[in-house]
């Protein structure tokens, strides 16, 4: 992780001179350029499970894509107007910079140094991501703190391991741990029974598991012991599509705690709830302060869902990856989704 | 006399043994085994333990890939059993995805119909006894590429729904790249390579800059370059379609290797081809395209066609700058649907292997069948 870090510094450091410029010249004209050429551009994933993939049809799925697509529908009133660009994590920050895409959607974790220095803004937080651990049910553990005198599989030179070392020595917990230089290698090992526990990402771990022989032996535990939090972004210096952008976020987090759904939508419509009735442009002109059409709430929630929606059908608890909705839950439920509304 | 000859001698053979066969055990089967195979005690075991090592590994293979293959199934569950082998629903299910990549799959004809056309230019044009090589050449390298283009990306004035090429995909990519990137850079290599020999300082060192620049840096490093920094260097708004940065950076990067191997076959030719062209009166251009250049080519060949299979595989490289090619489609269908099993990530670059070896393949024997054919010489 620190390799791509680094990577990612250097090929922002290239970047920085044509962002700043780019921002420059292209100001305030994102939206309107998106809206001239008739498509969002997506960065996303070359394939991760859950976030962006192909699916059954040949067509990109996944919650980051979902993101890309609710942004296309709050503009167009079409979900399917988006282009997606298939980035590799070195290139990505630069395919932003230079304006080859319009946002990046693609498992980017937001970080102090990215958001400060690669001419980049974040979003806001698709999914909570963080270290976590797997271990086998037939050992009975269920929590992090029972580790004591387990070996744990990791992976070598990577943030997880210092993760990893933190978390155990802060805790005073002993553990062996036995490191290994490819993910594969990882895998293979706690597979073969030569360590107890195996930790990485928790989304990581979770499409990890799906590759064991029985992925129903295996246990990942609730804890999280990093913070990763994953969001789309944009070029700095263009505060109108930026707000676009967060706004869209926030109506999908705000359209769940007002339960309404892809299927209620339309009953909705006619709901005396002043929040629903701005959320969904039956009241207010929402729509003007960002530059689309004043029933963009409803365009999103009738042609994706909210954001709980999205999260069921990609990487809730009922998809083969699995992931319980945990701290990525609404803050009225326990969880730290939390938007400022719409008003 | 005769009379005498007879009854002096008791017996006079009047017609010749027939040949005995030699021993059993130097002929035949046998014979080749115990020449070859176990002559001394020492090769006998070495050839044992061959053998052994040759059982383990296709006996391992063949469980892998045909008794503990699983053939059918619906979705990765059927591929989750104990021991087992190579998953093979698993790509007959995302077959399109491999092929086609996010191409539309009402708009599968398109593509279908750029192979079909060349493949039967390419068979025209392959195979010797069909007259017409001119017109077919130029329909294969100016007329097809132009065809190919409008038909797979539509748009304008063809009424056929635009495809952007994010959507190209699979092994289509992979042709699109390898065949632009072999049949591109051909004529490129063969005018550095002529550049390079030129008696005017001026051209040859601008043909060995460039030859040199492009073959001191790796292909790698060449797409990354096309991809993640020529962006940032263009004035802003101008965007490169992300697949043409690709191939102009492959194009470029085969020629310089191409324009090498020419070369080596312009060196080969004697020096009095040179003089005798120049003796008949026969300009710069009338000598090379009569005289120098087809003799360099057909010593070539070889070389071009390594050149091209090495391009091939090349290819997958695309990946690393965000393509999705056969070998990208093959990774990236592992994060589909259901299709998640141990077994699964192996069997995918299986199948993208077996594709890669069989287009390689041929290329090779074509190679091998052009050399006899055209071998008119200089061997003596």
């Amino acid at each position: 992780m620190q390799k791509k870090l680094l990577l990612a510094a250097l090929a922002a450091t290239f970047g920085m001179s044509a962002t700043a410029s780019y921002a420059a010249s292209h100001g305030a004209g994102t939206l309107q350029a998106v809206m001239d050429k008739g498509f969002v551009q997506c960065g996303v994933t070359g394939g991760v499970r859950g976030f962006s993939a192909p699916d059954e049809n040949n067509n990109w799925t996944g919650l980051e894509v979902d993101f890309c697509r609710a942004l296309a529908s709050a503009i167009f009133d079409d979900a399917d107007a988006v282009r997606y660009t298939p980035l590799t994590s070195t290139e990505r920050f630069a395919a932003l910079s230079s304006g080859e895409i319009d946002v990046l959607s693609r498992t980017t974790t937001w970080t102090m140094t990215r958001d400060t220095s690669l001419g980049i803004n974040f979003v806001g937080v698709m999914f909570y991501d963080g270290q976590g651990f797997m271990v086998r049910k037939s050992d009975g553990i269920t929590s992090a703190l029972e580790l004591g005198g387990a070996s744990v599989c990791i992976e070598a030179g990577t943030t997880t391991e210092l993760n990893a070392a933190d978390y155990f020595s802060s805790n005073n917990i002993d553990v062996n741990t036995v490191v290994f230089e490819e993910q594969d290698e990882v895998l293979k090992a706690y597979e073969d029974g030569r360590c107890d526990v195996y930790t990485t990402d928790s989304s990581a771990l979770a499409a990890e598991r799906l590759n064991l022989e029985d992925p129903d032996a295996h246990l990942i535990l609730s804890q999280i012991i990093s913070k990763e939090p994953l969001g789309p972004s944009v070029r700095q210096g263009d505060d109108a599509w930026f707000n676009l952008n967060r706004w869209v976020y926030f109506l999908l987090l705000n359209a769940e705690e007002l339960g309404v759904t892809q299927a209620n939508v339309d009953d909705m419509l006619a709901s005396d709830n002043p929040a629903i009735k701005r959320l969904l442009g039956v009241e207010g002109t929402y729509g003007d302060l960002i530059g689309v059409s004043n029933d963009w709430g409803y365009r999103i929630i009738k042609a994706l869902g909210n954001y709980g929606e999205m999260y069921e059908r990609h990487v809730g608890p009922n998809t083969e990856i699995g992931i319980a909705r945990g701290v990525n839950a609404l803050w009225t439920d326990g969880g730290i989704q939390y938007a400022p509304p719409i008003r | 006399m005769t009379d005498t000859k007879q009854g002096s001698v008791a017996f006079v053979r009047s017609e010749m043994v027939p040949d005995a066969p030699p021993p059993t055990s130097t002929q035949g089967v046998i014979g080749w085994l115990r020449v070859n195979m176990f002559s001394s005690i020492g090769n006998s075991i070495l050839t044992l333990l061959s053998l052994y090592v040759i059982y383990v590994a296709i006996s391992g293979v063949y469980a892998f890939t045909v008794t503990n293959a699983i053939w059918e199934g619906t979705g990765g569950a059927a591929c989750r059993v104990e021991n087992v082998g190579a998953c093979w629903p698993y790509i007959g299910n995302r077959l399109t995805f491999f092929i086609y990549g996010f191409y539309p799959d009402t708009e599968y004809w398109r593509p279908n119909l750029a192979f079909a056309i060349g493949g039967v230019l390419l068979f025209l044009l392959a195979t010797p006894q069909i007259p017409g090589k001119v017109i077919t050449g130029a329909l294969f390298l100016i007329v097809y590429p132009v065809v190919t283009y409008f038909l797979i990306y539509g748009g304008s004035f063809t009424g056929l729904l635009q495809v952007p090429t994010e959507k190209w995909g699979g092994l289509m990519l992979t042709l699109v790249v390898a065949v632009t990137g072999i049949v591109a850079s051909f004529p490129i290599g063969v005018v550095l390579a002529l550049g390079r020999r030129s008696k005017m300082p001026l051209v040859r060192s601008v043909c060995v800059v460039f030859i040199e620049l492009w073959r001191g840096v790796p292909l790698i490093t060449v797409l990354f370059m096309a991809s993640v920094m020529l962006p940032l260097f263009l004035p802003e708004g101008t965007n490169f379609d992300k697949l043409m940065r690709a191939l102009v950076g492959v194009t470029l990067f085969t020629a310089a290797y191409t324009a090498e191997v020419v070369r080596g076959g312009l060196q080969a030719i004697p020096k009095g081809q040179f003089e005798a062209a120049d003796a008949l009166g026969l300009n710069y251009f009338q000598a090379t395209m009569l005289i120098t250049l087809p003799q360099a080519l057909k010593i070539v060949i070889p070389g071009i066609v390594n050149n091209s299979i090495s391009l091939f595989k090349d290819t997958t490289l695309v990946s690393i700058v965000g393509l999705v090619d056969l070998l990208g489609a093959v990774r990236a269908g592992t994060a589909t649907g259901t299709w998640s099993a141990p077994t699964i990530p192996v069997t995918g670059y299986l199948f993208a292997a077996a594709v890669f070896w069989v287009f390689s393949f041929a290329m090779s024997r074509y190679s091998q069948y052009m050399e006899r054919r055209l071998d008119t010489g200089h061997k003596s």
